[in-house]
């Protein structure tokens, strides 16, 4: 994968990106563990990037099985510096780079059927140490509304920090999606599948009555375990006040509007 | 086997609180050393909770009666770590905002229980003394010091609830609890099973 030419990126305003260092061993990627530092311990080596396929099927003129490289090359990478806010209480300030997830749906050609998008991580015991336990139901899937997958804030990862995306931060390809909690932001992507039924992800069936689909960051709108008021930036001591669709409002608010964001959490 | 095993097991006590230390001073507290701080208190109170519920059945065990001089200072030990744990919590992790802090509790089951677990092991420690026993008699005593079964139960408990998806590591909390309670419960039984069902 060449990254060379990326288009730079802005930090939002005020914000300092979280050190690389702490990106890369404080990790949630339970195929490698459940503890934060067993992805950087036990996914580098172990998880094989290349050759690396994702099929798309489902609800669209164009199915196929691509190749890493015919996903991400007919576009322009770009940098992109976001909020990432943790269901936990925690958050990061992450420079990714990729390119935009919507024009690479668009090349599949969604079908007017085509509601959702539903996204599903590799499950290989081989290679995955932490799919033997069975703290969830295996692989790892998390999805979209259409529309959502189409935000032009919506990310296809493939990099971090202006490098390859180390293997426990997801790698190769993973989604971002900044104005949701990172569970949604699914890692190692295997298959991509346009659905016209609502995607049920894995944190749903594991706890129905703590995560919903939509998952958007929201302080007025708590987690029955972790208060969603405030988090702790990593590097900060103090906690912070979260922001309503973690400060992309702006950009966002629009696709919900009308909706009661307490009963579709 | 005297004198000396008594401060050796008051200098082990303390060897999860120098380690805390010895990795604050090294810096090596991780990326989020406030949680690193006050999960790893809360592992040690409720390990320490379970150490001193398993004087009574490893004495019994073992005939070691000298065992039982360590009762009082492993139960201090456990209110000792709670303490701390609390303590991280509610001046690490909240910032002593106290609005936060009643709002946790009252809406957050798995702090609500913590917090009752730590309420009840209060007058515990407050009894604790020589005097106090003296004071209270020996059968109101071992009356009100019943109350570390429930505290126990809902330690436990409590980090059950707090963990996202693997229970792997409450469990075997749970297990040995339950082994522990069970011993206890199985005994009593055997004593007096009238009593056991009827509550006398």
């Amino acid at each position: 994968l060449n990254l060379a030419g990326y288009q730079k990126g802005e930090a939002p305003a005020g914000e300092k990106p979280t050190p690389l260092e702490a990106v890369t061993t404080y990790n949630n990627f339970y195929e490698f563990g459940t503890d934060k530092d067993e992805p950087a311990r036990n996914a580098p080596g172990r998880l094989k990037v290349r050759p690396w396929e994702v099929v798309v099927e489902g609800e669209c003129a164009k199915p196929g099985r691509l190749a890493l490289d015919d996903i991400v090359k007919p576009h322009r990478l770009e940098e992109r510096i976001y909020r990432m806010r943790c269901v936990e209480g925690w958050s990061m300030v992450i420079p990714w780079l990729g390119v935009p997830l919507g024009a690479v749906l668009a090349r599949f050609e969604p079908t007017l059927k085509a509601k959702y998008v539903h996204f599903t991580t590799l499950a290989d015991p081989e290679q995955m140490p932490g799919i033997r336990s069975r703290v969830l139901d295996w692989p790892y899937v998390e999805g979209l509304r259409l529309d959502e997958a189409m935000h032009p804030l919506t990310l296809l990862a493939v990099g971090l920090y202006g490098a390859e995306l180390p293997a426990q931060n997801g790698a190769p390809l993973r989604l971002v999606v900044p104005w949701k909690y990172g569970f949604k932001s699914i890692k190692s992507i295997v298959a991509i599948r346009f659905t016209e039924t609502q995607p049920r992800s894995s944190w749903m069936k594991a706890n129905p009555r703590e995560y919903g689909f939509y998952s958007n960051v929201n302080p007025a709108v708590d987690h029955p375990r972790w208060s969603q008021a405030t988090e702790r930036r990593i590097g900060e001591f103090r906690r912070r006040d979260t922001l309503m669709f973690n400060g992309y409002g702006d950009q966002v608010a629009g696709l919900y509007a009308g909706m009661d964001l307490k009963a579709n959490f | 086997m005297k004198a000396p095993f008594k401060p050796l097991v008051f200098a082990l006590g303390l060897l999860p609180v120098a380690w805390l230390a010895g990795r604050f001073w090294l810096d090596d507290l991780g990326v989020n050393p406030i949680e690193t701080v006050n999960r790893f208190l809360g592992d040690w109170a409720l390990r320490f909770l379970l150490i001193a519920l398993a004087v009574t059945p490893v004495r019994q065990w073992t005939h070691w009666a000298p065992l039982a001089r360590l009762r009082r200072m492993l139960g201090l030990y456990a209110f000792f770590y709670v303490c701390l744990h609390m303590a991280s919590y509610i001046g690490l992790d909240l910032f002593f905002d106290w609005q936060t802090l009643w709002k946790d509790v009252l809406k957050r089951r798995y702090i609500t229980l913590g917090m009752i677990c730590f309420v009840l092991l209060v007058p515990l420690a407050a009894t604790s003394t020589d005097a106090m026993v003296r004071w209270m008699g020996g059968k109101r005593w071992r009356m009100l010091h019943k109350l570390v079964y429930p505290a126990g139960c809902l330690g436990v408990v409590h980090f059950w609830m707090m963990v996202k998806a693997d229970i792997r590591e409450p469990l075997i909390y749970a297990l040995v609890l339950a082994v522990l309670l069970g011993w206890r419960a199985v005994k009593a039984f055997r004593q007096n099973p009238a009593g056991v069902i009827l509550g006398r």
